[in-house]
């Protein structure tokens, strides 16, 4: 049992383990909370179809007590293989993965007792939701890993969706509207870009400045143009969702992934894109250079700041589309401040996501899902008051950030300005 | 004289620039003035009278409004009363963020601070019947109790584990404004009878007095706030603690050999921030406000940070920046209601502000100015640092 002495351990492996204690103890607790507690337990209903989709199976019904102590048993069973893949030494990724989803079951199974749980459409809203946090995250992405902090995700979201939302209705068309969407989070960046980069500000005030400048202008023009004018300024219409043929017949996953609008398509592309280019590019290794360590960078010859500059202004324009998700890809009409604190739970994805693309989708999807659950448990009525179901993302966040579940560090001079000739501030 | 002149030469200009840029906003937003496209002359005229109204309302609404001095000069002073209302916590919160400024800490987290504090005070304003002044002082102990845990909160887990103040603060914001809101679901906070989230008010015994009659609601609570600045400037510049604040954030590593023990400062300095900030939410509540309601955190916690910023992280910069712009807030309600000019435009003039502030390359360009002093940059150190 050497190597469960966390004396021995280097500081990596000490917060994996944390990670699997907190894993045992919450399945224990879930074991005793949602399955054992419970004196009895009434029957829960999963629907399984929500539209013109193949049917596989159209309802489980399970008594509530029996779901949450075959999910809490299934949570506990993943807690030790993950203990055993630490001890070879191996990834345990994938269980994880399953471990979190059978707490999760567990916990709905318990608190959706005797009512019916809509569970493909609980995923398809747990996807929207995600959308705007996964354009942001992937702004982040960009622009952090290549050494720039973007705390303006907020603002630049915002820029995007007055933008695509007022001229979708002023030429009433919603292609002109997403086509200038990127251009307005673009915009932004690039104050962030020349004050960040050219004059060496502080970017995390910087970006807080922006966003309070683009929250202050978006308010102005909502009151004054976009009230008294809506006919003209504010009546664009939501994209209609496109069903991909075949894909979108599949049960379950089908209407979740495949019946969405193009803006949720175009995220797809922009994820893989970036995913793909940033580890597999030679655009990706610079920026990931630039990031890490920009001296040596530029001794074999690349323009730093010339790069972060694009970078940034490459992530406001994703941010920018992403933006568009909230008038032309929901609702249709801006409304005022309607990203609603969306970026900054876009930058703790990109954070819980330790700055990896994938990783940061993950964490988005996680809150989007808590979000939407969150939502569904307020309809249906249940003992845990929404507004803790709502703190959820930030406490997870603080505590990734705390090291205390796994490792999470920053792109090396991440929010450092960088002087030509070699050396930082 | 020259050399103060030569140290508010520049946040003056940014504002003069602030204001101009937001003038033509207000102009070229109005679609009287833009209806006059054909005839430049007449257009400038329309903007210029549009521009020029919506900046005497803002005048109107924070110093003096000649319409309400039928009863002598000091009645229509009623304006200047409301600003200094509305400055007295922003004082507070901005020299929360001033004095984290200083020691290397960006402390966004003013808001949930605030909004801590607030709670604090309310429930022992509301619960305890206690004697006259003991009573608004153990309210106030309670709200720095409160707000300093949970400020101290950020500053321990920065020293103890690195993670960056910056993200932890933004995060417990919204804890603190989700939490406020349960809270005033339960039965201990949600006034009897009431559906809507407000919580009972808090006893006659507990409140700040009012300093002009009860028509006025400026109270008590500017003189807490202007003695708080004062001991911040006190702790800066007389203290030994101030000092290692001061070392910390300017260099970390050469206060670490130095002997000053940068994660007591961390912590410290973090604690103290954030029982300004709660302050600042006790005297709102006693002074003002009386009930806690789910927006009593307003925005005094994110104007703390351009009220800090335009400060330059000092104690009197920052009293006399809150004063700015606790006018702008209080005049921007009164343009609002008199002129078509939505009050989001203070919003827009405080960011220009900061943001000319911070890059005195602009302003410099615009006036051409060759030696303007612009103050030592403030600033955090990436997200690692």
């Amino acid at each position: 049992m050497s190597s469960f002495n966390p004396k021995n351990m280097s500081a990596p492996e000490r917060r994996k383990f944390r990670g699997l204690i907190t894993m045992l103890v919450l399945s224990l607790f879930a074991l005793i909370a949602f399955a054992y507690m419970p004196k009895e337990g009434a029957p829960v209903t999963y629907g399984f179809v929500l539209g013109g989709e193949w049917v596989l199976l159209k309802e489980w019904i399970i008594n509530s007590k029996t779901a949450s102590t075959l999910f809490a048993i299934l949570a506990l069973v993943t807690t030790f293989l993950a203990i055993f893949l630490f001890k070879i030494k191996r990834s345990s990724r994938i269980v994880s993965f399953i471990f979190g989803a059978s707490f999760l079951m567990s916990f709905l199974s318990w608190a959706a007792s005797g009512k019916f749980v809509p569970f493909t459409g609980l995923l398809q809203g747990a996807l929207l939701l995600s959308v705007p946090l996964i354009f942001g995250a992937m702004a982040g992405v960009i622009s952090e890993r290549s050494g720039v902090i973007n705390i303006a995700i907020e603002g630049q979201l915002l820029a995007g969706a007055f933008v695509s939302g007022v001229l979708a209705s002023l030429f009433a068309n919603n292609w002109i509207g997403l086509f200038f969407a990127p251009f307005a989070g673009a915009l932004i960046a690039l104050l962030l870009a020349v004050f960040a980069i050219k004059y060496g500000i502080d970017q995390v005030i910087l970006g807080f400045v922006l966003n309070v400048l683009v929250i202050g202008l978006t308010n102005f023009f909502y009151k004054k143009l976009l009230i008294p004018y809506q006919s003209e300024w504010n009546s664009a219409v939501a994209f209609v969702p496109i069903e991909i043929p075949l894909l979108s017949k599949i049960p379950v996953i089908g209407p979740i992934f495949f019946a969405q609008s193009i803006i949720v398509y175009l995220m797809y592309i922009v994820v893989t894109l970036i995913h793909i280019t940033l580890f597999k590019s030679k655009w990706g290794l610079r920026t990931r250079a630039v990031g890490e360590h920009p001296t040596a960078a530029e001794s074999v010859g690349i323009n730093v700041n010339r790069l972060r500059f694009k970078n940034v202004i490459l992530a406001g324009a994703i941010a920018g589309l992403g933006g568009a998700f909230f008038t032309l890809g929901a609702v249709g009409s801006f409304s005022k401040e309607m990203t609603a604190g969306k970026g900054f739970i876009a930058l703790a994805a990109l954070i819980f996501g330790r700055w990896s693309p994938m990783g940061a989708v993950a964490a988005a999807l996680i809150f989007g899902f808590a979000d939407n659950l969150q939502g569904l448990l307020t309809i249906i009525g249940t003992p845990i008051p929404s507004e803790f179901m709502l703190m959820a993302p930030y406490i997870a966040t603080i505590i990734a950030v705390s090291g205390f579940i796994g490792k999470v560090r920053a792109p090396a001079a991440d929010g450092i300005p960088y002087k030509r000739g070699g050396g930082s501030r | 004289m020259r050399k103060i002149l030569q140290k508010i030469k520049l946040p003056i200009l940014a504002l003069v620039v602030a204001l101009f840029v937001s003038g033509l906003l207000i102009a070229f937003s109005d679609p009287k003035v833009l209806a006059l496209k054909g005839d430049p002359l007449s257009m400038i005229a329309k903007a210029l009278s549009i521009a020029g109204s919506a900046y005497w309302a803002l005048f109107r609404g924070s110093i003096y409004d000649p319409q309400l001095a039928d009863t002598g000069f000091f009645g229509g002073l009623y304006p200047l009363s409301e600003t200094i209302v509305v400055s007295t916590p922003l004082i507070l919160t901005g020299l929360a963020v001033a004095l984290a400024f200083k020691a290397g800490l960006f402390n966004i987290g003013a808001q949930g601070q605030f909004i801590v504090g607030a709670i604090g005070a309310s429930y022992v304003g509301f619960t305890f019947e206690l004697p006259i002044v003991l009573h608004a002082l153990a309210a106030i102990v309670a709200a720095i109790v409160c707000a300093g845990l949970y400020g101290g909160f950020v500053g321990l887990l920065k020293a103890r584990t690195g993670a960056h103040e910056v993200i932890v603060t933004i995060m417990l914001n919204y804890v603190a404004s989700y939490f406020l809101l349960w809270l005033l679901s339960t039965k201990a906070f949600l006034r009897e009878g009431r559906m809507d989230p407000i919580a009972p008010e808090v006893l006659e015994s507990s409140r700040l007095p009012r300093l002009a009659g009860q028509d006025y609601r400026l109270h008590a609570g500017i003189f807490i706030a202007l003695l708080a600045a004062a001991a911040v400037w006190w702790l800066l510049n007389r203290s030994t603690l101030g000092f290692k604040f001061r070392a910390v954030g300017a260099n970390a590593k050469a206060s670490r050999t130095a002997g000053i023990s940068v994660a007591k400062s961390t912590t410290f300095v973090m604690v103290i921030s954030g029982a300004l900030a709660g302050l600042g939410g006790a005297v709102h509540i006693l002074g003002a406000d009386h009930a806690l309601t789910n927006e009593v955190g307003g925005s005094f916690g994110f104007d703390a940070i351009t009220v800090a910023l335009l400060g330059r992280a000092t104690p009197l910069g920052t009293v006399l920046a809150a004063l700015l712009f606790g006018a702008l807030r209080a005049g921007g309600l009164t343009m609002q209601a008199t002129t078509e000019t939505p009050l989001d435009i203070v919003l827009i003039i405080q960011a220009l502000v900061v943001l000319f502030i911070a890059a005195p390359a602009v302003i410099k360009a615009i006036f051409r100015l060759k030696n303007v002093e612009e103050g030592q940059a403030i600033g955090s150190k990436g997200w690692n640092g």
